[in-house]
């Protein structure tokens, strides 16, 4: 390939003409980007071909020898009933929080939307501070909150006449307890599509009206399109950090805790959890390096299909 | 139909509040507001009462805490020392410190520089290079967890806080990617004024770029304090002595142990709850103009 540069014919590479002046640039630009450079081939790509060898050894820190044992522990994943029991736990949790933690942020942002003003800047204020408190400070409170029959959840069940479970210790209601946790970190969401809210050009609305469309017309036709961009946007980020669930859940339930109950330690064991008790407490650095990349698999292929399925419902300015 | 018409009427005051001053009280829209009001309020309540009752929890006698009641019958100030007593809480606090200022202010600065290159610099394949950065934000932390710790452990900087914030000396993906946007905002007419005056490439960068980009460094700066804050996991995974925990580390030690003389103080996880949390709100109060817009920003930008 060649271009044309001040009535020169110069060769073109990787999509630039190469003079002199892009060679310093080039240069420039590599004393620029070594930072990320270094850290690219030390921290990442290095380390992602080394735990993919991991994942074919039955490595242990504690043991000096390496033995090579092809797919053996993704093999052993298929019988572990841990890894069926944590996947399932995984999956519930998204399935839940995901979906949910959606509907409350946009039901609350809605009314952001239509308050506006100095009273929207205050509430969003006060819905965005749970998500300043560190994890294990969130673990902790709910710890106390849905505390045996005691803890403020119960307490409040209990105004309106509700019994309330045993969160922290019955396992059918260890994960609505960990769902409920984490709608309590619903602010980010509201504040993403707060944003979006306000981009939507208020004469779409105004159209629509002297057209004769209803609110739910207004809402289905104009709002849900216009923002279907932060909606697939949060969709996609949100499953993506529920499907790697740790510190709360961890916090709570697991550690060096006396008299641990076997029921929590089943019905709130994440995929990453089990996966960091193989690395750092079990030492199976080979069998949590082999959970690792099912876990990158997995991600990767609901990444895919969510992007193919956006495709029908996301709406892009200029298409 | 009619309720449909005075919503979309409500609608159109509240997007120009004080447009229509000399107009009759509208009651309806009066009682709408005050509707959504109530709502709002409930929700606020629902937020924020967690974080209220967590630190009456922390001044109530180990007895009360589940008591019912939000106040203490006596305040117990004294549940702040006894915790320092029993552990070395300062020195968690000042290792938590070291760590959330040095990791923020090395990514921000090296960040800023990698995102600079790929805003400013034409060279050979920068779209497929760039698309490397945004494939490697896609990577689950799990992957490369394993041998991110044989590497730490190698270089002998396992039970130090050395690895919970030098991997930033490297920048972030995630802040390149955001800080590529600011730096490709800026007018190129700008750098070549600056390079005709003889400024060199780190020059330009250090006194044209970055005093422009200033809102966008403290999202970034603001956004790393919170994740060196409160990470868990590298705590957990390089910490061993008590003496080189951060605070996280810390109070989820003392979780796993809340006795003394056999008894469970759930008042004094209380105590830690909020010496961890405080801070943070703090840095928000702060910086609450930055960490919204910063959220919105990104958020936009995802699309």
């Amino acid at each position: 390939m060649t271009t044309v540069v001040q009535g020169k014919e110069v060769r073109s590479v990787g999509g630039v003409p190469w003079t002199p002046n892009t060679r310093r640039e080039t240069l420039w630009a590599l004393v620029f980007l070594s930072p990320w450079i270094i850290g690219l081939i030390i921290f990442t790509a290095g380390p992602m071909l080394w735990s993919l060898y991991l994942s074919f050894t039955d490595y242990d820190p504690l043991r000096p020898d390496i033995t090579f044992i092809g797919l053996d522990n993704y093999v052993a994943m298929l019988g572990d009933r841990r890894v069926a029991t944590s996947l399932f736990n995984t999956a519930f949790y998204t399935v839940f929080h995901v979906p949910l933690s959606m509907a409350i942020a946009l039901f609350l942002a809605l009314i952001l939307n239509r308050v506006g003003g100095k009273m929207a800047g205050f509430f969003r204020t006060a819905f965005y501070l749970p998500n300043v408190t560190p994890a294990v400070a969130v673990g902790t409170l709910f710890l106390l909150l849905l505390n045996g029959s005691n803890g403020l959840v119960n307490q409040g069940l209990a105004l309106i006449g509700i019994d309330g479970p045993s969160w922290l210790v019955d396992p059918t209601w260890i994960k609505p307890g960990i769902i409920l946790m984490s709608l309590w970190t619903v602010g980010n969401t509201v504040i993403i599509y707060f944003a979006a809210l306000r981009n939507v050009p208020t004469e779409l609305y105004e159209a629509a009206r002297i057209d004769g469309a209803g609110a739910w017309n207004q809402f289905r036709n104009i709002t849900l399109p216009m923002i279907s961009g932060a909606l697939f946007f949060t969709l996609v980020i949100n499953t993506i950090a529920s499907l790697q669930m740790f510190s709360e859940v961890y916090t709570i339930f697991f550690g060096q805790q006396q008299g641990q109950s076997a029921g929590a330690g089943e019905a709130a064991l994440f995929y990453v959890i089990y996966l960091f008790r193989n690395a750092f407490e079990f030492f199976k650095m080979g069998y949590a390096s082999a959970l690792a990349w099912v876990l990158f698999l997995v991600i990767m292929v609901i990444t895919v299909i969510q992007v193919r399925g956006s495709r029908r419902f996301v709406y892009y300015e200029g298409e | 139909m009619a309720t449909d018409e005075a919503r979309s009427a409500d609608a159109r005051a509240i997007d120009r509040p004080g447009a229509d001053v000399k107009e009759p009280i509208d009651w309806g829209r009066v009682a709408y507001n005050v509707g959504f009001g109530v709502v709002l309020l409930f929700f606020t309540i629902l937020f924020l009462y967690p974080l209220v009752w967590l630190f009456f929890a922390s001044v109530k006698p180990g007895s009360e805490v589940f008591s019912g009641n939000l106040l203490p019958s006596v305040w117990r100030w004294d549940n702040y020392p006894r915790l320092m007593d029993q552990q070395p809480v300062l020195q968690w606090a000042w290792n938590s410190t070291l760590v959330t200022v040095l990791a923020s202010v090395t990514v921000t600065i090296t960040s800023a520089l990698v995102a600079f290159a790929f805003a400013y610099f034409r060279f050979p394949f920068r779209g497929v290079v760039f698309g490397i950065v945004l494939a490697s934000m896609m990577l689950p932390g799990a992957v490369t967890m394993i041998p991110n710790y044989l590497i730490w452990d190698f270089l002998g900087f396992n039970n130090t806080l050395v690895p919970l914030w030098a991997g930033n000396l490297f920048a972030s993906p995630f802040y390149i990617f955001m800080l590529r946007q600011f730096f490709l905002g800026l007018p190129r007419e700008l750098f070549d004024a600056a390079r005709v005056d003889g400024a060199n490439y780190l020059r330009m960068w250090w006194s044209v770029a970055v005093p422009l980009t200033r809102a966008a460094l403290i999202v970034v700066f603001i956004f790393e304090l919170k994740v060196a804050w409160t990470d868990l996991v590298r705590p957990l995974i390089f910490l061993r002595d008590i003496a080189t925990f951060t605070l996280p580390r810390g109070l989820k030690a003392i979780i796993d142990n809340p006795s003394i003389g056999g008894e469970k103080h759930f008042e004094l996880l209380a105590v830690g709850g909020i010496l961890i949390t405080v801070p943070m709100i703090i840095v928000f109060f702060l910086g609450q103009r930055y960490f919204i817009e910063g959220i919105a920003t990104t958020g936009s930008t995802g699309r």
